[in-house]
């Protein structure tokens, strides 16, 4: 220490003093070399950090966008419709922050650890952009001791996705969640959040669609009876999973050549997961001969069947079905599991894959829109007690309904208007602005949605033309003339049909009224 | 580079027989520092504090939220929702388009923007791709979009989360993620009339959130600049005289005074005619007044102002919200960027300030803003220039008038 110090009064700096060899002292801590990083880094930013370039770059960062204010209109009606349904069915909602601590994600998702965000250690804590929002939901059930709650969070999530694999792929996405976490009854909460789902996609018109539902156990006991080693069980699952995409000839393939299973086992394993159904399939499967020696399977089966009584009563079983090939992202599932895929083709795009809320070992199919389960024990990882808190969830892949409601807005005639004003407050002539502003004053407070022209004297067709640009209904026309009559001519922008108001008290009122048809 | 300096620290690591002392260069002490020779010892430091296992290696149960952050339950949400269904209600019967940008830029964009406060940027880490910053505020990222879009005339509001790595240990209970809500209206139109709409909107948004009683205090850089000229500030002065007049919404005049001439230099004449301006609130009698002034007269600058205030008002009326605003000539708020008039809303029933407001409510730290102020803006056109001269090397030049509102 005396040695820097001297050092310093040699080249004279005051901020010398500040420098401990720390490397030099055995027992440094952590702390101490976050309070020096943090000095040094001051230093920098009084020096001018970059080299003081200042360069102008005009692009958002690999695999983020901006959203335009048409894309922003139609991301309103989709949250509107979304949340709507989810108020309907009690659901409350919560935010979290968009960064975690590091050690919060760790150990959470496996492999795809190496797509999180860091954050740069400036000196302080570690931290990583959230990467879903499951885990965030289940630290905040652990840190708020919370054994119940019906929660919707619709949020965006970061992965480092790489582009030059997955084309389209963003970085920065929504996720939209909803989860009933609690100790339940068998299937209600279950069934409600399949409820849930044929609401929401029946409400975004987005076509027909099929929800598709099987169970871990069934897939784990279907395994098992059919002769797959247990060390095999997840291998094959993956496998198993890629049905939605290639025929049964290659996935066979790959269990057997690949994964190494025998073929006597992956025939069966193909006559099971050839199957659909509704309750009776359930009922059936129940009574094989094979499949019933397995207890877990049972259980499944019979939750299916459960299940299936409680869609009946929800009036939505005309699109449900029981699917045995169904396997997506076993991982933390640990009962039922759930997907649903459009029917109609032509509206997948390559993004849809792993970014509709599933971390990215539960490939979804194209035409993938929502998926979903019950997983029992994450919450317990969290806890430091291990107390269990079962939860049931959905996430819809948000990010593809707005694909494909912007293509549909596209294709269709129908403008999508990015604001709402309801009527343009015009001139025919010059020096009106006093009485326009008078004019828009009482419509704004009135609570109409009204918009003039930053000019002093427009043209009544500059005008006109904004009125047809924006989608603006209506349009007040003030001449002079009409000022001195004492009266407003309003005028339906697409049809210019017009009507003359008597400007009074109850001029705001009737433009009310316009405005409403 | 000292080489004594070197030499001594060797020696004594040599003492103390530790392998990674030869990386300490007392850097503080070396003339001529490079922002380089920083980044290589911070590098150093922190594998140093990996190897100790970063957070000691503990894998805990971690039960909190990074710090400066929180969760929001669902009361907040359901209060959120509110707050925000009325604020955006308001922009949209105004006309208003919205947008959103990602939460981080690349560093670039970000660089150079925020001077002293850049230190308090978070930056993401360099995992092989391009270098990441999360978004310290959002007339940046507008900025950006504007330029990228070659947009010339938007009205447009943007709410959302922005990132600041404030130290808590300084400024209690500031937040580092924190909501802005944004109002701008970009684009070369006839004076005024897009500024006043801006005030008719705080003055509804704030009388329909029910926040108790309000002022927005109005004034302008011109006049601001003109006034220190007429009073005799040096020209080089101009900024820190303004920094320290902006103190005038904490601290009463005589300790106003006193910085400006014990520790600006500023003589007592100039002082006190300052002090009978800032002094002075009212409406549009008091442009009409100041215009008059046999002193205030003589600058061009403070003229243009005084006329423009005149004209604002005179909107206002028509608006219906001259009652709320007041042209209060002891406003300095953030003048780095604004280039006319500048506004502050203030509530005005004490008690329901937090320390928090401070410097969060959209504004750069450097505008201080006073316990009890929503909402805060002005007009800037300066800012601009730095983006039109880049879209002007490619040939297309816009003229600029924007203006940022940032309610907090």
């Amino acid at each position: 220490m005396f040695c820097i110090r001297a050092c310093s009064g040699l080249v004279g700096c005051r901020t010398a003093t500040r420098v401990r060899s720390l490397h030099s002292l055995p027992g440094i801590t952590v702390a101490q070399i976050d309070e020096e990083v943090a000095k040094l880094l001051q230093l920098k930013a009084q020096l001018g950090g970059d080299d003081g370039k200042h360069q102008f770059v005009l692009k958002t960062a690999k695999g983020t966008r901006d959203y335009n204010p048409k894309q922003m209109a139609i991301r309103e009606k989709v949250f509107n419709t979304i949340i709507g349904c989810f108020k309907r069915h009690g659901a409350e909602t919560i935010d979290t922050p968009v960064f975690e601590l590091k050690e919060t994600l760790t150990g959470k998702y496996g492999e795809d650890s190496k797509l999180i965000y860091d954050l740069k250690d400036q000196g302080g804590e570690l931290l990583s952009l959230r990467y879903d929002l499951t885990v965030p939901f289940a630290r905040y059930l652990a840190m708020n001791k919370i054994t119940n709650i019906k929660r919707y969070h619709i949020a965006k999530v970061y992965r480092r996705d790489n582009p030059a694999m997955t084309r389209g792929r963003y970085r920065e996405f929504y996720q939209c969640d909803f989860d009933i976490a609690g100790q339940y009854d068998a299937m209600i909460p279950d069934a409600e959040c399949l409820k849930i789902v044929h609401e929401i996609l029946s409400e975004l018109d987005l076509g027909d669609f099929r929800i598709k539902v099987n169970d871990r156990r069934i897939l784990d006991g279907m395994f098992a009876v059919c002769g797959v080693p247990d060390d095999k069980f997840r291998t094959i699952c993956s496998t198993v999973d890629k049905l939605d995409k290639l025929p049964w000839e290659e996935v066979k393939k790959e269990m057997v050549n690949e994964k190494g299973l025998s073929e006597e086992a992956a025939d069966q394993i193909g006559e099971y997961v050839s199957m659909q159904g509704g309750m009776d399939l359930a009922e059936r499967l129940l009574q094989d001969q094979k499949m019933s020696q397995s207890k877990q399977a049972c259980a499944g089966l019979s939750d299916i069947k459960l299940l299936f009584s409680y869609l009946q009563l929800f009036q939505v079983t005309d699109k449900v079905v029981f699917d045995l090939s169904l396997a997506r992202g076993l991982d933390y599932y640990t009962g039922i599991i759930y997907e649903a895929v459009l029917t109609q083709a032509g509206v997948a795009p390559v993004t849809t894959d792993a970014q509709n809320g599933a971390p990215s070992e539960e490939s979804v199919s194209v035409g993938s829109v929502a998926g979903g389960g019950r997983y029992d024990g994450l919450v317990g990882m969290f806890d430091p007690k291990g107390r269990k808190v079962p939860c049931v969830g959905v996430s819809i892949g948000i990010e593809r309904v707005f694909s494909i409601m912007e293509q549909k807005a596209e294709a269709s005639a129908e403008k999508v208007r990015t604001t709402e004003v309801q009527v343009m407050v015009a001139s025919a002539q010059k020096n009106l602005l006093e009485e326009k502003l008078k004019l828009i004053t009482e419509l704004w407070n009135a609570g109409i949605k009204a918009e003039v022209m930053y000019k002093k004297n427009p043209k009544l067709l500059s005008q006109l033309q904004h009125c047809e640009e924006s989608g603006i209904p209506l349009v007040a026309i003030l001449g002079e003339q009409e000022l001195k009559d004492g009266v407003v001519k309003l005028r339906v922008v697409a049809t210019r049909e017009e009507v003359q108001l008597i400007h009074n008290t109850h001029t705001v009122s009737l433009i009310t009224v316009s405005t409403k048809v | 580079m000292n080489m004594l300096g070197m030499f001594c620290i060797r020696a004594c690591s040599g003492l103390v027989g530790c392998r990674t002392a030869t990386r300490v260069r007392s850097l503080h002490s070396l003339p001529g520092i490079t922002v380089a020779q920083i980044d290589e010892e911070v590098a150093k430091l922190l594998q140093l504090k990996a190897q100790l296992g970063g957070d000691d290696g503990k894998h805990q149960f971690v039960l909190k939220t990074a710090k400066g952050t929180r969760d929001y339950n669902p009361k907040q949400m359901a209060i959120r929702e509110k707050v925000f269904n009325t604020i955006i209600g308001c922009f949209k019967r105004h006309g208003a388009e919205t947008i959103d940008t990602p939460v981080f830029e690349l560093k670039e964009t970000l660089t150079g923007k925020y001077g002293e406060d850049s230190k308090l940027i978070y930056d993401l880490k360099d995992q092989g791709g391009e270098l990441l910053s999360l978004r310290y505020d959002l007339t940046v990222p507008f900025a950006r979009y504007l330029a990228m879009n070659k947009i010339t005339n938007i009205k447009r509001y943007h709410i959302a989360k922005v990132y600041r790595r404030d130290n808590p240990a300084m400024t209690r209970g500031r937040y580092r993620e924190f909501y802005q809500c944004d109002f701008d209206i970009a684009g070369q139109y006839d004076a005024m009339i897009p500024d006043a709409e801006c005030l008719k909107i705080v003055h509804e948004i704030l009388s329909e959130l029910d926040l108790g009683d309000f002022r927005i205090k109005v004034n302008d850089r011109r006049i601001l600049d003109g006034m220190f000229a007429v009073c005799g500030v040096p020209d080089d002065k101009f900024r820190t005289i303004c920094s320290t007049v902006d103190k005038l919404d904490k601290l009463p005049w005589e300790e106003v005074k006193k910085e400006m001439v014990n520790e600006k230099g500023l003589s007592e004449e100039a002082a006190d005619q300052i002090g009978e301006y800032v002094s002075m609130q009212g409406g549009m009698d008091l442009a009409e007044r100041l215009l008059q002034d046999q002193k205030m007269s003589q600058s061009k600058q403070a003229c243009a102002g005084l006329s423009d205030i005149k004209l604002l008002f005179s909107y206002l009326q028509l608006f219906q919200v001259t009652d709320k605003v007041v042209f209060d000539l002891s406003l300095a708020r953030g003048l780095d960027y604004y280039t006319g008039i500048i506004y502050e809303a203030v509530l005005t029933q004490a008690g329901v300030a937090p320390v928090t407001t401070d410097a969060q409510n959209g504004a750069p730290s450097e505008e201080s803003v006073s316990v009890g102020s929503v909402a805060g803006g002005g007009r800037y056109d300066g800012k601009c220039r730095v983006w039109a001269s880049a879209l002007a090397s490619r040939g297309s030049s816009p003229s600029w008038s924007r203006k940022p509102r940032h309610i907090g």
